[in-house]
């Protein structure tokens, strides 16, 4: 055993009990006070007393009900200084008691916390932080910060953001949050689609944003991507009937399976079919194959997500490059193409057609994409054009393809790559 | 990170017709659905009694296989988790929350797994300091996705 400084172990332990602990804490008290801004500031005060109090008194045996009750007691006092609603908080005082008495038992009570309401508080608060009345890059910033528990600073850090953007985005979620009077509430009906699709949304831009970082030197940020996943398990714990919740998260675990193979020894990137599948991670293709079957078993629909995660399955699925199954592939394109029409799933589905049917009839696709101006800036349309000219041993044009797409892409070991496929276009 | 959760086996465990107590069995069912619930489980399985297993013991070029049941207790395996979370101290707070595995006293051990990030060359706070310089440069990108 290594001899550590015991006040720094303290810290860490406060920190891994407030990272299991918080999104919890703050959806019971956004619940209590109806203000998830003011909910997430008492829990912050909780945490803070607990980083006073614990060195002394130990961490409690039930750290979680310690925190959500010196929360409460924080919102009480604010109300009684505040003398507003004085109904709202007797119902808080009473709740208080009932919570003290639980603090009494001194084994941990998994049963309260298994219990539906926190399960639909949570629920709630993952709706209310992605709420489409807020900015996309606000709803991931405000998702991280209250359901993945991360400070500002690890937000500002995944997003190669300065802090205080991030800290101003997060306060001007909350007021808008306030100041618009969103319910905390899960939504129901013909209304519940359109808002889990904006959850997803958030969940895999957290995560495509640390798999393929958009700008900067690195292509993979792991961490932002394991976060992704967590939240993305957690919900499909939360909403066991939506299929597609279950497709984004087969989606993402089939992804991070590869993210070991899909980045060479100087940091290179290496394209699907080049990487040696002995590295992808059997683990999380296991667990991706299981979230489609469990999506399969709730009905026969099959959204987006749920169709890409059966294209990456595909792959997952093969051994070797040759083994995959691209009929199939281009099967799933065409289905979801006529779901969410989309240059980018066409130009996908052309190269799923140069696999199965060879590089001309592909290339006519990719042609015929080349004329719609929402294309125009997108590097991977001529680097899939430049790839199947080359193929066709057209090596001129592919040349300058590849060059084009090299001066489009944001990443600059994408750039590298690129201008090394046109350099080999010379011979 | 990756780490793996193992629970060590006791005198009982060990039995050729190990049945576990359901009361045990209700309460590891309970914490396994929290710990499912919090994303962190990514695999999890229990183990059959070392009589059912065997050994192959390495010596220069030989190889000689040893049949179960083992009787060094305390290297013996009931079963074992697999979890993602922040911090080995995050691991550390879930396993206080398991029920007691074992009627007589018991440990479960965490071991970290081994990832890619272990492989990689550490960012220096100059150089993270840099991306996001560089970053503010950009056009705002996730925006638009």
């Amino acid at each position: 055993m290594t001899v550590t400084d015991p006040h720094q172990a303290l810290h860490r332990t406060i920190e891994a009990v407030w990272r299991i602990e918080s999104a919890r804490v703050i959806a019971t008290l956004t619940r209590f006070t109806r203000d998830v801004g003011l909910a997430e500031d008492l829990a912050q005060e909780a945490l803070v007393a607990a980083l006073e109090q614990w060195p002394q008194s130990g961490v409690p045996e039930n750290p979680g009900a310690w925190l959500t009750a010196t929360a409460k007691r924080r919102a009480i006092d604010l109300f009684r200084r505040n003398a507003v609603a004085a109904r709202k908080h007797e119902d808080l005082a009473r709740d208080l008691a009932s919570d003290w008495a639980t603090l009494e038992q001194t084994v941990p009570d998994l049963d309260s916390t298994l219990d539906d309401p926190i399960g639909d508080d949570l629920l709630r608060l993952v709706f209310i932080s992605c709420h489409p009345v807020l900015p996309t890059e606000s709803r991931a910033a405000l998702t991280l910060r209250l359901l993945g528990s991360l400070t500002t600073a690890e937000i500002a850090r995944a997003f190669l953001t300065p802090e205080p953007t991030i800290a101003q985005r997060i306060v001007r979620a909350k007021r808008t949050l306030a100041e618009k009077r969103i319910p905390f509430e899960v939504p129901r009906g013909p209304e519940l689609a359109a808002r889990l699709s904006s959850v997803l949304e958030v969940i895999y831009l957290l995560f495509n944003e640390g798999y393929s970082a958009t700008a900067g030197d690195d292509l993979i940020r792991p961490t932002l991507c394991d976060d992704a996943l967590r939240l993305g398990r957690i919900l499909a714990e939360l909403t066991p009937q939506e299929t597609e919740v279950h497709g984004l998260v087969a989606l993402m675990e089939i992804q991070a399976s590869r993210t070991r193979a899909r980045i060479g020894p100087t940091g290179e990137p290496i394209l699907l079919l080049d990487q040696n599948r002995a590295h992808w991670d059997p683990l999380l293709i296991h667990r991706g194959l299981n979230a489609i079957d469990r999506a399969h078993k709730i009905n026969a629909t099959r959204g987006p997500y749920l169709l890409q995660a059966e294209i990456a399955a595909c792959h997952a699925r093969a051994h070797t490059p040759e083994a995959t199954d691209w009929p199939r592939i281009v099967s799933l394109y065409t289905e979801l193409a006529i779901l969410t029409p989309s240059p980018v799933i066409e130009l996908n589905r052309a190269v799923a057609v140069s696999m199965a049917n060879g590089p001309q009839v592909a290339l006519d696709l990719v042609e015929a994409l080349a004329e719609d101006p929402s294309l125009d800036r997108y590097h991977l349309l001529p680097s899939v054009r430049a790839d199947l000219l080359y193929k066709l041993g057209r090596h001129h044009e592919a040349r300058t393809q590849f060059e084009l797409a090299a001066s489009l892409t944001q990443n600059t070991r994408e750039r590298v790559l690129l201008l090394s496929r046109a350099a080999s276009c010379q011979n | 990170m990756r780490f793996m959760v193992i629970i060590k086996a006791g005198a009982e465990n060990e039995k050729q017709d190990f049945h576990p107590d359901p009361q045990l069995l209700a309460e590891m069912g309970k914490f396994n659905e929290e710990l499912i619930k919090a994303g962190v489980v990514l695999a999890m399985d229990g183990l059959h009694p070392s009589s059912k297993g065997a050994r192959v013991k390495f010596s220069g070029k030989s190889r000689s296989v040893i049949d179960g049941p083992f009787t060094e207790a305390k290297e013996l395996i009931a079963g074992f988790w697999i979890w993602q979370v922040k911090s080995l101290e995050e691991a550390i707070e879930w396993v206080k929350r398991c029920p007691h595995p074992l009627d007589s006293d018991s440990e479960i051990e965490i071991r970290q797994v081994f990832e890619m990030e272990d492989f990689a060359p550490v960012l220096t706070e100059e150089q993270i300091q840099h991306k996001v310089e560089k970053r503010a440069e950009l056009p705002l990108q996730t925006a638009n996705k």
